[in-house]
C-alpha cells in the first residue's frame, strides 16, 4: 500500500461507503423479503438472490435488504414488502426474479408502484 | 466491492472473548454454510461493546437487533430462525430488569439510548484492525486538517477553546498543557499515551484502544503536529495483551499507509509511534512514576514542579479517553465541543459501571448528567431489590458518594466537593449488603500495596490506616480509632508525594464522613450491620423456620451442620468459616446473619 495523500482519504472512504451504510441502516428504501418455511418453500431465498445481484449491480447505496418471517399469506408467496422512506409501504405478491427486476427498476430505483404485482398497500393493524 | 445484506456485528472486546466468543464465531461461519448463507450474511467482529455483563453479545445490522448472552449451543437455532427464516429469537433478546417484554432494537434500550458517544464514537461498528473501516467514519481527516491547513497554534486554540480536560483524573486543561509544551524549546519533543489504567474496576481505556487504536494514533500525531513532536508512546499495560495487540497491528497499517513516518500526507510533518509494554505497578499509571519507567528507572514519583520531562526533553502526556477526543474536536470545532457538559466540564465522559448494578459496563455520558440517572436509568437500578447505599467514584482514589447525593450533576467540581473525584472514570454501586469499613480497607490495602515506598506519609501512613481498619473489621477496634483515622488521613492527604498518596485516604476520609455510624458500631459493639465482616457475624438457622431437609448440612465444607432428619438443624460456630453456602442452598431462608 502507497503512502496516502490527503483525495485518498475520500477515495477510501468511497469505496467501502456500500458497506458501512448497510450496516449502520441508513437508507432511502428498504426491501424485506418474506421468508418463514413457506417462503423458502415456493422460492423466496431466489428472490432475496436476485435483489442482492441488482443492488450489486447498480451499487445502490441507500437500499437495505432484510427478511421477516412469514407475512400470513402463505398461499401467494414468495412475498417482498418495499418501504420508500415517507411512503406506504407497498406488499408485492407471487414474486419470481424476473418480476422482482421489475419492482426493483420500477418501485425501488424509479419511485413507481407496480400495480400488476402489487397485493395492497399499507400495513396491517396491530393490536 | 460486494455488499452483503446483512451484517452480523459480533463483539470481540477481552470480556466477550474470555466468554468464548471466538467459538461462537466458528459455529457461526459452519451454520451460515450449512443454509448457503455466507455470501449473504457477513461477520465482522468489533471491538467491545460496552455492555460487557451480558456478553457474548452480537448486534445484527442494519435492524440494528440486540442478542445477549449467546453461547455456541443456541447458534444454529438462530441462524436458522433469523438468518434463514427472517424471524429474530426472542429467548436471546434483551429484557429489562423486572420486566417480560423483550426490547429487540438496540437503539431502545435503555443502556445504550442515553449514551452519547464521543470518545467511543466508533464502538461496534468497526473492525479495529481494519484502517479503511476508521478512515470510512471521518477517520484521518482531523490529521489531514490540521497537516494541511492549520497552524499549530491554531490547533492548540481549537483545543483550548473547546474545554477539553484531562480525561486520566486530574482533569488539567488540555489546550494549557499543550501550549507549555509548544513554547518549550527544547528538541526532540515527544507524546505520550497513558494507557496504564491501573484503577481495579475500570476497563474504558482497554475498551477504547481494543476497539479504535486509529483513534489514539490520530489524536496523537494531531498532538504531535501541535506541540511540534517528532515521536510518540503509548505506554500500555502487560495485562492488556488484547489491546497491545490490536494496537501494534494498528501502528504498522498506519505506517503502510503513510499516516505515520515522514512526510505524512505530503506535508512534510514527520512523526512515529511505538509501544512501551508496562509492567504492571498501579503507580505507573501516575505521570512522574510512569516517564521514569520509559526511562528505564524504577517508576518512583518525584516532586512537581519541576515540570516533567522525558530524557530532559518537553512531552505531553495525556489519557487515552483524552486523545480520543482530539480528532472529534479539530473536525466539529471546539464551539461544538463546548455546548455539551457543564460551564467548567465540557464535553462526554466515559463511565465503568460495575458493582451491585443490574446494567453493568461501558457508558459515555454528557458531562452534568446526575448520578441518579447513570445508575438508574442506564444502570438500570440495583439487582436483587436491594436498597442503593453508596457509589464508588475514580477508583481507589476515590470517595464514597451516599443516597442524599444521588441528585449531583456529574462534573470534576462537583464530585471532588463531594468529597470523592472524578478519576478515570469507575463508579462502583454498593447494595445495603456491603460494609462501608470493608470497602474502606479493601482499598486502602490495594493501594498500600502499590505504594512506591518514596516518601514516608505514603508508605507508612497506608500501613497505619491498614493496621486500624483490619482491627476494626476483625472487632478489635481500640478507643480513639476512629479520630485517628481521620487525622492520620488528612496528614496522609496534605503531605504524600505524588498523587497515589495523596488520594488514597479518599475511601477512608468519605466513608467517615457519610456512614461514620458503621464505624461506631464496628469499634463500639462489635457489630458489622452489613453482614459482612467474617470476625463480627454469625451464622444462625431459624428453628422455627427449618424443616430438617439436611441440604445444608450435605454442602457445608466444613460439617459444621448437625441434626436429625425432619428435625430443626444447628450450626456449630466454632467450626462455621461463614462461607454462605448454607444461605444460598436453603429453600425456606432459614438461614439468618447477625
Amino acid at each position: 500500500m502507497a503512502k496516502i495523500k490527503p483525495e485518498d482519504l475520500d477515495k477510501i472512504t468511497e469505496k467501502i461507503k456500500r458497506t458501512m451504510l448497510l450496516r449502520e441502516g441508513e437508507h432511502r428504501a428498504k426491501i424485506i423479503v418474506h421468508m418463514g418455511t413457506c417462503g423458502i418453500a415456493a422460492g423466496a431465498r431466489k428472490v432475496m438472490g436476485a435483489f442482492m445481484a441488482l443492488t450489486d449491480q447498480e451499487q445502490t447505496k441507500d437500499v437495505i435488504l432484510t427478511t421477516s418471517s412469514c407475512a400470513g399469506l402463505c398461499s401467494r408467496e414468495p412475498m417482498a414488502t418495499v418501504e420508500i422512506r415517507g411512503q406506504t409501504p407497498v406488499k408485492y405478491v407471487d414474486l419470481d426474479e424476473e418480476k422482482a427486476k421489475k419492482v426493483f427498476s420500477d418501485h425501488v430505483l424509479g419511485g413507481k408502484v407496480v400495480e400488476e404485482y402489487a397485493l395492497a398497500t399499507g400495513s396491517e393493524r396491530v393490536g | 466491492m460486494k455488499a452483503f445484506r446483512t451484517y452480523i456485528m459480533l463483539c470481540a472486546g477481552t470480556g466477550c472473548v474470555s466468554n468464548g466468543v471466538f467459538k461462537i464465531k466458528e459455529v457461526l461461519e459452519q451454520e451460515l454454510e450449512k443454509h448457503s448463507l455466507q455470501d449473504e450474511v457477513a461477520i465482522v467482529m468489533t471491538g467491545c461493546n460496552g455492555f460487557c455483563a451480558q456478553g457474548p453479545l452480537m448486534v445484527v445490522k442494519p435492524e440494528g437487533i440486540f442478542y445477549q448472552f449467546l453461547t455456541p449451543e443456541c447458534i444454529p437455532h438462530l441462524v436458522e430462525e433469523h438468518f434463514l427464516k427472517g424471524r429474530p429469537v426472542k429467548d436471546l433478546m434483551y429484557v429489562p430488569p423486572e420486566k417480560e417484554e423483550v426490547i429487540p432494537e438496540l437503539h431502545a434500550i435503555p443502556f445504550f439510548k442515553d449514551q452519547r458517544l464521543i470518545a467511543m464514537r466508533n464502538r461496534g461498528m468497526i473492525n479495529p484492525d481494519s484502517i479503511e473501516e476508521y478512515i470510512a467514519r471521518d477517520g484521518y481527516r482531523a490529521l489531514s486538517k490540521a497537516v494541511g491547513s492549520m497552524k499549530p497554534e491554531e490547533v492548540i486554540k481549537e483545543i483550548s477553546d473547546s474545554g477539553l480536560r484531562g480525561r486520566g483524573g486530574a482533569g488539567f486543561p488540555t489546550g494549557r498543557k499543550w501550549e507549555s509544551r509548544r513554547k518549550d524549546p527544547r528538541t526532540p519533543k515527544y507524546v505520550v499515551c497513558n494507557a496504564d489504567e491501573g484503577d481495579p474496576g475500570a476497563f474504558m481505556d482497554r475498551s477504547i484502544v481494543e476497539a479504535d487504536p486509529h483513534s489514539i494514533i490520530e489524536g496523537m500525531a494531531v498532538g504531535a503536529y501541535a506541540v511540534g513532536a517528532s515521536m510518540g508512546y503509548v505506554y500500555l499495560r502487560m495485562e492488556y495483551p488484547l489491546a497491545v495487540k490490536r494496537m501494534q497491528y494498528a501502528i504498522e497499517q498506519a505506517k503502510e499507509y503513510g499516516l505515520l513516518g515522514q512526510d505524512i500526507l505530503g506535508s512534510g510533518f514527520d512523526f512515529d509511534m511505538q509501544i512501551f509494554k508496562g509492567a504492571g505497578a498501579f503507580v505507573c499509571g501516575e505521570t512522574t512514576a510512569l516517564v521514569a519507567s520509559i526511562e528505564g528507572k524504577p517508576p518512583e514519583p518525584r516532586q512537581r514542579p519541576p515540570r516533567t520531562t522525558l530524557w530532559d526533553k518537553p512531552v505531553v502526556i495525556n489519557n487515552v479517553e483524552t486523545w480520543a477526543n482530539v480528532p472529534v474536536i479539530i473536525n466539529l470545532g471546539a464551539k461544538w465541543f463546548s455546548e455539551i457538559g457543564t460551564e467548567t466540564s465540557k464535553g462526554t465522559k466515559v463511565f465503568s459501571l460495575a458493582g451491585n448494578v443490574n446494567n453493568a459496563g461501558l457508558v459515555e455520558v454528557p458531562m452534568g448528567i446526575t448520578l441518579r440517572e447513570i445508575v438508574y436509568d442506564i444502570g438500570g437500578g440495583i439487582p436483587k431489590g436491594n436498597e442503593f447505599k453508596a457509589v464508588q467514584t475514580g477508583g481507589p482514589s476515590g470517595g464514597v458518594i451516599p443516597a442524599s447525593l444521588l441528585d449531583l450533576s456529574v462534573d470534576y467540581e462537583q464530585l471532588a466537593q463531594a468529597g470523592s473525584m472524578m478519576g478515570s472514570g469507575g463508579m462502583i454501586v454498593m447494595d445495603d449488603a456491603t460494609c462501608m469499613v470493608d470497602v474502606a480497607r479493601y482499598f486502602v490495602e490495594f493501594t498500600n500495596d502499590e505504594s512506591c515506598g518514596k516518601c514516608t506519609p505514603c508508605r507508612e501512613g497506608s500501613r497505619a490506616l491498614l493496621e486500624i481498619l483490619n482491627r476494626l473489621c476483625r472487632g478489635e477496634g481500640k478507643e480513639g480509632d476512629i479520630e485517628l483515622l481521620q487525622e492520620l488521613g488528612e496528614s496522609v492527604r496534605d503531605a504524600s508525594l505524588c498523587g497515589l498518596g495523596q488520594s488514597l485516604p479518599n475511601p477512608v476520609l468519605s466513608s467517615l464522613e457519610h456512614f461514620r455510624d458503621e464505624y461506631e458500631e464496628h469499634l463500639n459493639n462489635h457489630r458489622c450491620p452489613a453482614g459482612v465482616c467474617k470476625a463480627l457475624i454469625t451464622f444462625n438457622i431459624d428453628k422455627d423456620v427449618c424443616t430438617g431437609c439436611r441440604l445444608c448440612a450435605k454442602k457445608c465444607p466444613q460439617d459444621a451442620i448437625t441434626g436429625e432428619a425432619k428435625k430443626p438443624h444447628e450450626i456449630d460456630h466454632d467450626k462455621c468459616i461463614k462461607c454462605g453456602v448454607c444461605i444460598d442452598v436453603c429453600k425456606f431462608e432459614a438461614v439468618s446473619v447477625t
